[in-house]
């Protein structure tokens, strides 16, 4: 968890805000007092913001600048090396250059290679992140079965939509650490892992 | 003629319909009760952005509005439940890339555990660096 950089950077102009996107408080609730957060911590039920900021995992990142700003759009971050095996990714990067923006204001990217680096959705993404509301909405007023057959439409149009494939599946009765997730973690992988690596408007909309 | 839920980016709205096998229609007025779309001359009109019309003749069916043809036309995914009386219209791929592209952070107000509501733009004048996590 990001507490432990918040007190670390404790900086009167910086902020941390998390967005759980978790089906019900209930989920998030041991994870978060845990972690005993002093910056907002937020819980995100129907996923509204993994559908503004095109958010197809987690966790992932987003820096803001003092104007409202995005300066560093959807990256993958991890607080700590806990699931190195899986992403095999330096975690100590992301968290360096963070203090070097809050500390000294430097910024990793130009604004056109923030604008490069974006992935904007395609129709099928956004119509599966449209199935996913109204199976949540199905879900929540006790229709199981329509519910998961919006479910299932939704992974099958965005399959590389994780907040959608694996975020439905404690929902659904599915355990998210468990075969259902290898199948889903090797099927992506299959597909050559494509992850927030820049989608420009002609490749997402022609 | 049924009662129907059409979820607006997630805001449940309520619309009284017609359906015939996986058709469902809904009268100009209740589409601009539930939805804000007004049928004037011109076409299809909200916010002072109109949509003209096709020649198809698809949009209107008895003076009635195709939801399929409508949300076709106006740029937005539509899922359909026929079954629950249930539909939900999202956010166009082209809106969305707008907005990313415009690289202004879009504003949204979220509870924390303890039900307090807190809003991005609260925090204007500060670095935000926004984290998404989940338990699963």
């Amino acid at each position: 968890m990001w507490q432990q950089l918040y007190e670390e950077l404790a900086d009167d102009g910086f902020v941390i805000i998390t967005v759980a996107l978790d089906r019900a408080a209930e989920d998030a609730r041991p994870y978060i007092e845990e972690a005993k957060p002093t910056h907002p911590s937020l819980i995100d039920t129907e996923h509204v913001v993994a559908e503004l900021y095109s958010m197809v995992n987690i966790p992932t990142a987003v820096w803001i600048d003092e104007q409202g700003r995005i300066v560093r759009p959807n990256e993958p971050v991890f607080a700590s090396d806990m699931f190195k095996d899986f992403h095999a990714m330096d975690t100590d990067i992301h968290k360096n250059e963070l203090r070097a923006w809050v500390r000294e204001g430097t910024l990793p990217y130009s604004g056109d290679e923030v604008r490069a680096r974006l992935m904007l959705p395609t129709h099928d993404e956004q119509l599966a992140r449209t199935e996913f509301t109204l199976a949540w909405h199905l879900h929540q007023a006790g229709h199981e079965d329509a519910a998961e057959r919006h479910f299932v439409r939704a992974g099958e149009l965005s399959p590389d939509d994780f907040t959608v494939r694996r975020g439905s599946m404690p929902v659904r009765g599915i355990d998210p650490m468990g075969e259902k997730f290898f199948e889903l973690y090797e099927d992506w992988q299959a597909r050559g892992r494509p992850y927030y690596r820049g989608r420009s408007r002609k490749e997402a909309l022609e | 003629m049924k009662q129907f839920t059409i979820l607006d980016k997630g805001v449940p709205r309520e619309a009284v319909v017609s359906d015939s096998g996986d058709r469902i229609t809904l009268t100009p007025d209740a589409l601009s009760r539930a939805l804000g779309w007004e049928l004037k001359p011109q076409g299809l009109c909200k916010d002072g952005a109109c949509y003209p019309v096709p020649a198809s003749g698809d949009l209107l069916v008895d003076g009635a509005v195709d939801l399929a043809t409508f949300a076709t036309l106006v740029g937005r995914p539509l899922a359909l439940d026929l079954q629950c009386a249930t539909a939900a219209l999202g956010t166009a791929a082209a809106s969305r890339a707008d907005s990313m592209e415009s690289l202004i952070a879009p504003d949204f107000t979220l509870p924390d555990l303890d039900g307090r509501m807190h809003t991005l733009s609260e925090h204007l004048g500060k670095k935000v660096f926004l984290v998404a996590h989940a338990s699963w």
